[in-house]
């Protein structure tokens, strides 16, 4: 058996931008983003899963930066709360959070909007306990949740309403 | 009593919902939080910590991780206690409060599990961190007093010999007349009372950022911190330094909710490694040790009973407490917070005068304890709201008669509590009124007698809150330490007639920036976007005590309030001068110096700062316009300006599992004059949701042993929104009278009323098993035991 490799080369995709590093083997994917492209938008509030603060999208799925290697990401298309934010994608959402003051630290929020925007695109007629349950993987411990709720229920509402 | 001062306040923004603007940043994932900067030449430090909650340190040898890749340098206490001064957590006005000298860095012996013994500063975290793992410490186990109940007892090892027991602290109340009022009741009600030990888990971890220039002796703090001035304070008391060497910067910050307005000494360790090395070093807990070393709160044990008369009047109370800290009072606030908040609340806003009460606070072999938001008032309110349900049953009252007619009388105020404070005034029969119709209470007790029959089983529960706000200097500055009650705010119009506005109070989220740009912009005329706010800076902002005890609006915005109306005044003044007319007779408006009695303008405010600041040959010779101003406002009425409320709780207990479904929760608040009722409601809100996680959820599980065995977000429970109701809110309006702006605190009061509202729902809904709860947080499990299911 070959010894263990420790660094790897990986390509990929972030927020449309192709990027090309070596990275160590036991680096995840958000002290990736946060640590070797300054992406520090999005946030390490457990590094086990628990929170919700590093979620981001890989191929178009949300995912929790902090359980995924950033090796694993290798040939992956990776959309953080910066590229989300630049490209408009979630201007709705963030005005919605925005106008019900759904944030009050921010450290949850890219997090926050991350989540919600997967379900404002897979099912804007979502209802408030549809959201709720959605939204129960990102902790926040600012809001208690409701201005989150509403707001992802009046953007989801705008959403389907465009739709139409 | 303090008249009303200053320009009043009752126009423009004051009273508006406007959204944050900083959040805007956050919004876009633009935010800067301390683990976002990095300087050059930065290290990262991590930390080896004790596996044990008591235990001796042997031997320690760092020589295998000193020679570890990328480490920088490894200490130990030792090496640390020699350029920082040990602290002692003792608050001279909370009398017998003692503790023994805590250092950075353990030496000789670790206390808790968690506590720090050596540090390694490496080129990066994981560098850091797998030398840690190269620290050879032989350990001594020595015993863990782990039990509060037996830690005064003969046998329980003493853990500070030179302290002769383990009592850090007490505090007693009597009115002398309790024995009697108790024999000629009607009826006594009595239980044991528990919350649960918690901590306040704010999503960033505490976060430092030290920056130590040997060439200048400067050293620059980055911290996720509410309180610079006490951190500046702090630094350069233990570390020698001039305090004019020392600069605190808070950038954004995670939330905080009490856990980073203490001295913790792995984050001094950080400081004292900056200083050794004359590098940047960063701190960043993880989350693991973030529930071994952030500070924890709220473990309690009251012993209370209550008499009432056939007519339903409470004719006593008589609690004792104990509560088990850390092996160490907290520094620099002191442990015996909870104590005292405790024996001055409990009785709440009812107008009993027959009180007995004791509390003790003992060292124990578990982390540190300290100030977590509505400090003590949870467990107060608890106590009280739940006695107050079960004597209403006893004498066959509904609770929500019962409270209303135990209320200490509207005409009763200024009122003085058996134990000492005083209340200047609150709207409880008000609010009481308005939660009840909000709520519709007939509607639910009709609605939950017709569930009944068919095994739904519906509870109500009530909670009246009390919760102090506005804290004067009997807080801590009496106490011999150097916490600001005061607050202060500098106002200055820039060169194109915009207004900066420097204040000490900072921003973590709860929307001071934006409370203190509303006051300004309404007290001088302008508009909210000309408005720019500077804070968290101890070399940008007046001295001051920034954020806790929900102070933030009723003393730094009475700064800002004081400053605003000053700076209006000598531009006023200024302009009067120029136009040769009187000053009462101008005004400024939508930014404007304008005609006070037909509106016409003037002048712009930016001509009025140009013509001051470059066209001077205009100013007449013996005039000199002051354009920045500064004032601050400290409260000196009473200890602290109360603030009241009430909620209202409607939940489902599923008696086959033990399972509480939450439905609805109503909460009236008062918190005198409403700057922006979003941020109001909104902080609301968020203190509800953590005292529903205190009430269901939180607690800080120890082995007898000392281990926290439930030390992960995975383990240790907190609220998520699946579980979490819809929250409605109304107001009732009492100004203080101590201000011009009138405004006392909203931040807190969720959290203190919340497990009692709780509490009393769950019994509610058991009434017809004759089961009850009464120990935090109401698990599945203790709700089984309670019906005798398991």
């Amino acid at each position: 058996m070959a010894a263990a490799q420790d660094s790897f080369d990986i390509i990929l995709t972030v927020n449309g931008v192709p990027v090309s590093r070596r990275v160590e083997a036991r680096q995840h994917l958000t002290d990736f983003l946060r640590e070797e492209l300054g992406l520090t938008g999005s946030h390490l509030g457990c590094e086990h899963g628990a929170c919700g603060a590093c979620t981001v999208r890989v191929n178009g799925e949300i995912v929790r930066g902090c359980l995924m290697l950033a090796l694993q990401a290798d040939g992956a298309c990776v959309e953080t709360i910066e590229g989300l934010s630049e490209s408009g994608a979630i201007a709705d959402l963030q005005r919605a959070f925005h106008e019900r003051n759904a944030l009050q630290c921010g450290f949850c929020t890219p997090g926050m909007l991350v989540a919600a925007a997967e379900l404002l695109e897979r099912r804007p007629g979502a209802t408030r306990e549809e959201i709720r349950t959605h939204m129960a993987g990102n902790y926040c411990r600012c809001t208690g949740y409701q201005s989150i709720v509403d707001a992802v229920e009046a953007a989801c509402r705008e959403r389907a309403r465009q739709r139409a | 009593m303090t008249a009303k001062t200053g320009h009043a306040p009752d126009a423009g923004y004051i009273g508006l919902g406007v959204p944050r603007r900083e959040a805007r940043r956050l919004l876009q994932g633009r935010g800067r939080y301390v683990d976002d900067i990095r300087l050059p030449r930065m290290l990262h430090v991590a930390f080896a910590r004790s596996p044990y909650a008591h235990a001796r340190i042997v031997s320690l040898d760092v020589s295998r991780a000193a020679a570890s890749p990328g480490v920088i340098r490894v200490v130990s206490g030792p090496e640390v206690a020699a350029m920082c001064s040990a602290w002692v957590g003792v608050v001279s006005n909370r009398k017998g409060l003692k503790s023994a000298p805590q250092h950075p860095l353990a030496i000789d012996r670790a206390c808790w599990q968690g506590e720090a013994v050596a540090a390694v500063a490496a080129e990066s975290r994981v560098l850091a961190e797998n030398a840690v793992q190269l620290i050879d410490i032989e350990w001594q186990e020595l015993t863990a007093v782990t039990d509060a109940e037996t830690a005064l007892d003969a046998a329980t090892p003493v853990i500070h010999p030179s302290l002769g027991d383990n009592l850090a602290f007490q505090c007693e109340v009597d009115t002398g007349d309790v024995e009697q009022a108790f024999a000629a009741a009607h009826r006594i009600v009595e239980a044991t009372f528990h919350t649960g030990r918690h901590t306040p888990v704010p999503l960033e971890p505490r976060s430092i950022l030290a920056d130590f220039n040997p060439a200048e002796r400067q050293l620059t703090v980055y911290q996720a911190t509410q309180v610079p001035y006490m951190l500046q304070w702090i630094l350069a008391r233990h570390f020698g330094l001039p305090e004019v060497n020392v600069r605190v910067i808070a950038p954004d910050v995670g939330g905080s909710f009490g856990t980073k307005i203490h001295v913790y000494g792995d984050e001094m360790t950080a400081v004292a490694l900056s200083i050794m090395l004359g590098r940047p070093v960063k701190f960043v807990a993880d989350r693991l040790e973030s529930f071994v070393t952030d500070v924890h709160a709220r473990g309690h044990r009251v012993k209370a009973r209550m008499a009432v008369s056939q007519a339903g009047d409470i004719l006593g109370v008589d609690i004792d407490d104990l509560y088990g800290i850390g092996p160490y009072s907290g520094y620099p606030r002191g442990s015996a917070s909870e104590a005292q908040q405790v024996i001055n609340l409990v009785g709440g806003p009812y107008r009993n005068r027959v009180y007995r009460g004791r509390s003790r606070a003992v060292f124990q072999n578990k982390n540190m304890y300290g100030q977590y938001r509505a400090v003590g008032h949870p467990i107060a309110c608890a106590v009280t709201e739940g006695l107050v349900d079960f004597a209403a049953d006893a004498v066959g009252m509904d609770p929500a008669e019962f409270r209303r007619r135990n209320y200490i009388p509207d005409d009763a105020y200024p009122y003085r509590l058996p134990a000492g404070p005083v209340f200047e005034k609150l709207s409880q029969h008000e609010a009481h009124d308005k939660l009840l119709k909000l709520m519709d209470y007939a509607g639910l007790r009709a609605e939950q007698a017709a569930l009944r029959p068919r095994g739904i089983y519906r509870g109500v529960g009530l909670a009246a809150v009390v919760k102090m706000s506005n804290p004067s200097s009997a807080t801590y500055g009496q106490g011999g330490v150097s916490i600001a009650a005061q607050d202060g705010c500098t106002l200055k119009l820039t060169a194109t007639g915009g207004i900066t506005c420097a204040t000490s109070i900072n921003e973590f989220g709860q929307g001071a920036a934006t409370i203190v740009a509303q006051i300004a912009a309404s007290a001088l005329g302008v508009a909210l976007d000309r408005v720019k706010v500077v804070s968290g800076d101890t070399e940008a902002t007046p001295y001051g005590g920034g954020n806790w005890g929900s102070r933030g609006t009723g003393i730094g915005g009475e700064a800002v309030l004081r400053a605003a109306t000053a700076l209006r005044q000598h531009i006023l003044a200024f302009i009067a001068r120029l136009l040769e007319t009187e000053p009462s007779l101008l005004d400024i408006r939508d930014g404007n110096v304008v005609d006070a009695a037909t509106g016409e303008a003037r002048m712009t405010l930016e001509d009025v700062a140009r013509t001051a600041y470059f066209r001077s040959d205009k100013v007449p010779a013996d005039f000199s316009p002051e354009l920045v101003v500064t004032r601050h406002y400290t409260q000196k009425t009473y200890d602290g300006i109360c603030t009241n409320g009430i909620q209202g709780c409607y939940l489902e207990v599923d008696v086959e599992t033990g399972f509480v479904k939450l439905l609805k929760h109503w909460v009236v608040h008062d918190c005198g004059t409403m700057v922006n009722p979003l941020l109001v409601d909104e902080q609301i809100r968020g203190a509800l949701v953590q005292g529903l996680g205190a009430a269901l959820y939180e607690e800080c599980l120890y082995s007898p042993e000392g281990q926290l065995v439930n030390g992960s977000l995975f383990d240790y429970l907190v609220p998520m929104a699946r579980e979490m109701p819809d929250i409605e809110i109304s107001h009732t309006c009492t100004p203080t009278a101590t201000s011009g702006l009138g405004a006392k605190g909203t931040g807190e009061a969720g959290t203190a009323g919340a497990p009692a509202a709780v509490m009393n729902a769950i019994n509610d809904a058991l009434k017809p098993f004759g089961a009850r709860v009464t120990a935090q947080p109401f698990t599945p499990e203790r709700i089984l035991r309670a019906l005798g299911r398991i």
